[in-house]
């Protein structure tokens, strides 16, 4: 046993809650600090998922993924900060303050995992444990210059992460190299009896640069008008790196592109309305007025509990689920997402990855964005993975106006392994 | 589209009390949403296949839950080991 001390310095707002010690053991994680984002459940740990409906919540339990860091001899240095509930693409959304992306303080982190990608980008710690609901791991490791990997869902527990959207999220980790995300997957994945989503896939390899005659599928989709062209050139001139490493690249096209945007927002915030009817002050978090009738007092503690941008979700997807508009939108969210799948299907037959950019842009100035379907629209490239439930990483690949770019490598369900290959194969390739 | 009065029935439906002065700002933002969401209008309804998913259940044998004490320990508004709710009637 070992105890690790942490630097209280916090000037990017990275953390809600620090602690200033903890101990670490023997394991694969040994003397490694990690942050967990304040979504994942933390035994005697504040855990508030950046929103006042849950201030001075202490869970009662660790998430599985938390005993599991535990295990491995990992200290927790801290909770981090993210946008509401996940709710949002820049941790601007979050009650304790936006973070700043490291990389140049005026400007966003991303989101939802800000937080998290801030404390590693920084240094402050090596690894840290992110959550991906439609972006929220790759969009902060694309913005801030970093790697974060979404792994198959199912493989990494769900026990003890917060639910926003249960059948789109995955806890997964997010690291300066390839090499200690891969490190992170051989202790966050396995099967879990406390999720029944989870699935008996372990993951023990290591990351392998030979990459000769793998075939790299590119859609035109991604590199589509939404796209800005510098990002576009830069992620392009890191595929043309994959070439020379002797992959071949296939242009090919993905229709479904035109749906997925909808069919994500209808089916995570459907999902959110049911999640989050639990947050009504009775628990956990700051007490319901219990003199008030029912009604009244979980709208005005939810009134006051809730930020704008989760109100406006949890009511999305009440009126998309309500009677005489389940079929229109609902209903049509599930059809559309199974023409995402099964274009990765189809596409998977052909080629062995997919490469793209994580995101369409560099990170926006943090107050820039006020305009919430406009925000939503930078989610484009990144929720198909999730809606299909296939593994993506992003990569750093360069830069566009002195601001990080992320290369995103999507792989076959179960396939983690082939596509953290990938990854190293170009993190090893941009260091010769 | 969407109109105002719209908008306080799901506020009320989802339990959330919305401010008469926010209603205007979240209903215009509501209705750009709900047109960017008409696009799945386009896409063809699903036929129902079959399907390789089991059903995941275990045995009904009684295990350890969390401790009564642990689970109340997040509110004070708790009397003989229940949690006070807000007036149902």
């Amino acid at each position: 046993m070992a105890t690790l001390t942490f630097p209280q310095d916090d000037r990017y707002n990275a953390f809600i809650t620090m602690l200033d010690k903890a101990e670490t053991g023997p394991g694969k994680l040994s003397g490694i600090g990690i942050a967990i984002k304040d979504n994942i459940s933390t035994r005697g740990i504040q855990t508030t998922c950046a929103s006042r409906i849950l201030e001075g919540y202490l869970p009662p339990y660790d998430a599985h993924v938390v005993k599991l860091v535990k295990k491995a001899g990992s200290g927790i240095v801290g909770k981090t900060n993210m946008d509401e509930f996940g709710m949002g693409t820049t941790t601007e959304n979050s009650a304790f303050g936006p973070t700043k992306n490291p990389a140049d303080t005026s400007r966003v982190p991303g989101g939802s995992s800000g937080g998290s990608a801030a404390a590693v980008a920084s240094g402050m710690v090596r690894m840290a444990l992110g959550t991906d609901t439609g972006g929220s791991i790759r969009c902060p490791a694309a913005f801030c210059g970093i790697v974060g990997h979404k792994p198959t869902y199912g493989r990494v527990s769900r026990y003890g992460l917060i639910a926003y959207a249960n059948s789109l999220e995955q806890i997964g980790p997010m690291a300066r190299t390839v090499s200690d995300i891969s490190l992170l997957m051989e202790v966050l994945t396995g099967y879990d009896p406390s999720d029944s989503t989870s699935v008996n896939c372990p993951y023990a390899h290591i990351p392998d640069p030979d990459i000769r005659g793998l075939k790299i599928g590119v859609p035109e989709e991604y590199f589509g008008e939404g796209v800005n062209p510098r990002v576009a050139s830069v992620v392009w001139d890191g595929i043309s790196l994959l070439e020379r490493k002797g992959a071949d690249i296939i242009t090919c096209r993905m229709p479904s592109m035109a749906y997925a945007l909808a069919a994500y927002y209808v089916t995570c915030t459907s999902e959110a309305s049911s999640n989050l009817a639990r947050f009504d002050g009775v628990r956990y978090g700051p007490p319901a007025d219990t003199r008030q009738t029912w009604h009244e007092s979980f709208q005005e503690r939810r009134r006051d509990g809730f930020g704008t941008e989760v109100k406006r979700r949890i009511m999305l997807g009440t009126f998309a689920l309500s009677s005489g508009y389940y079929g229109k939108y609902y209903a049509k969210a599930q059809a559309a997402r199974q023409q995402v799948r099964n274009d990765f299907l189809r596409l998977f037959r052909e080629v062995d990855v997919i490469a793209g950019p994580t995101m369409p842009t560099v990170a926006f100035r943090i107050g820039e964005k006020t305009d919430p379907l406009s925000m939503y629209l930078s989610d484009i490239l990144t929720v198909p993975a999730n809606l299909a439930g296939i593994p993506a990483i992003s990569v750093p690949c360069g830069t566009s106006e002195g601001l990080p770019v992320g290369l995103q490598i999507m792989g076959p369900h179960f396939r983690d392994e082939r596509v953290i290959d990938v990854a190293y194969a170009f993190e090893q390739g941009v260091s010769r | 589209m969407v109109s105002e009065k719209d908008v306080a029935h799901i506020a009320e439906l989802a339990d959330i009390g919305i401010e008469k002065e926010e209603l205007a700002e979240f209903t215009g933002r509501f209705n750009e949403i709900l047109d960017y969401f008409d696009i799945l209008d386009q896409v063809e309804q699903a036929t129902r296949g079959g399907t390789d998913l089991v059903n995941i259940f275990r045995d009904d044998i009684v295990e350890d839950s969390l401790p009564a004490d642990e689970v109340l320990a997040n509110t004070r508004e708790k009397e003989d080991g229940f949690f006070r709710a807000p007036r149902v009637m």
